[in-house]
C-alpha cells in the first residue's frame, strides 16, 4: 500500500519536471494522471489498488454525517415529548474487528449514533457494551451496528 | 444570501446546544444524560464553527483552518469522554434507571472479576 502511494508520488513529481513548471496545480495534475497509471495497471500490482480504499474511508465518512444527524433527531424528539417513554438497557455487542484501533473507531461511532453510547469493553476487546437509549428489539440494534458501521470499517482496513 | 446560511448554521447550532442542556436535565440517569451531553452538544458545536468558518472565508476573505481542527477535536474527544465518564460510573456502581429493561454487562461483569482475581 504504501509502495503504491510512493511510485503514485514518483509519477507526480516526473510529471511536473516533464511539464517544466515547479508548482502545486502540475503536481495535482500529475497525481491524477499517476492514479489512472495505477489503476489501469491494477491486475500487476500485487495489493488491492489503494484508492479503492480512499473511496471506502469516504463513504464511511458520509455514512456516518449522516447517522449523526440522525443520531440528533432522534434524541432532540425523546427530549421534546412530553413523556419520557423510554426503555434504556445495556446490550453486549460481538465485533468482528480484530485490531485495535479499528475497535476504537467503531466505539467511537457508536457513541455518536442513534441511541448508543458505548461504555465498557470486553478484556479481549471483542465485545464492547453498548448503553442504548431505547431498545425495543435487542437483535435488531445489534444487527444494525454490525451492518452498518462495521461493514463499513472492514471495507477500509481489509 | 452568505449571511442567511451564516445564520442559519449558528441558530440551529444554538438551539442544538440549548436542547443538549435540556436533556442533561430531563433523562433520568447519569447514563441517559450522557446520551444528550455526546450527542447534541457535538453536533451543536460542529455547526457552529461550520458557520463562523464560512463567514471569515466568504465574507472577510480569511482561511481560518483552526475552525476545521476545532470540529476534528471536538469528534475526538467527545465520544472519549462519554465513555470514560460511563465506565467509571458503571464500576462505582451508579444504578441504571429502574425501567431499564435489561443489563447484559452485570452478569459479564462477575465474570471478569472473578477471572481478575484468580489471575493475580
Amino acid at each position: 500500500m504504501a509502495f503504491q502511494i510512493l511510485i503514485n508520488i514518483a509519477i507526480a513529481f516526473i510529471w511536473m519536471l516533464l511539464r517544466d513548471e515547479a508548482n502545486v496545480l502540475e503536481f495535482g495534475i500529475g497525481y491524477v494522471v499517476g492514479l489512472f497509471i495505477l489503476y489501469f495497471l491494477r491486475r500487476f500490482l500485487k495489493f488491492r489498488f489503494y484508492f479503492a480504499r480512499v473511496i471506502a474511508l469516504v463513504k464511511l465518512i458520509l455514512l456516518f454525517i449522516y447517522k449523526l444527524i440522525e443520531a440528533n433527531i432522534d434524541v432532540i424528539r425523546i427530549i421534546l415529548r412530553p413523556k419520557l417513554n423510554i426503555e434504556p438497557g445495556i446490550i453486549a455487542v460481538p465485533t468482528r474487528l480484530e485490531t485495535e484501533w479499528e475497535v476504537t473507531l467503531l466505539s467511537t461511532l457508536i457513541s455518536l449514533t442513534p441511541g448508543t453510547l458505548s461504555m465498557y469493553f470486553s478484556p479481549d476487546a471483542k465485545t464492547i457494551y453498548v448503553h442504548a437509549i431505547h431498545v425495543p428489539d435487542k437483535d435488531k440494534a445489534i444487527d444494525e451496528i454490525q451492518n452498518s458501521f462495521e461493514k463499513a470499517i472492514l471495507e477500509v482496513t481489509k | 444570501m452568505i449571511e442567511v446560511i451564516v445564520s442559519i448554521f449558528i441558530l440551529i447550532g444554538a438551539a442544538l446546544s440549548a436542547l443538549g442542556s435540556f436533556g442533561i436535565m430531563r433523562f433520568p440517569d447519569v447514563y441517559g444524560r450522557l446520551h444528550a451531553a455526546t450527542k447534541s452538544a457535538t453536533l451543536g458545536v460542529i455547526s457552529i464553527m461550520i458557520g463562523v468558518f464560512l463567514y471569515f472565508l466568504v465574507v472577510q476573505g480569511d482561511f481560518v483552518g483552526k475552525f476545521l481542527l476545532t470540529i476534528l477535536f471536538v469528534f475526538l474527544t467527545a465520544p472519549v469522554a462519554g465513555f470514560m465518564i460511563s465506565k467509571s460510573a458503571y464500576n462505582v456502581g451508579v444504578k441504571m434507571w429502574d425501567r431499564s429493561t435489561q443489563d447484559d454487562l452485570a452478569e459479564d461483569m462477575k465474570k471478569y472479576r472473578k477471572n481478575r482475581e484468580s489471575n493475580s
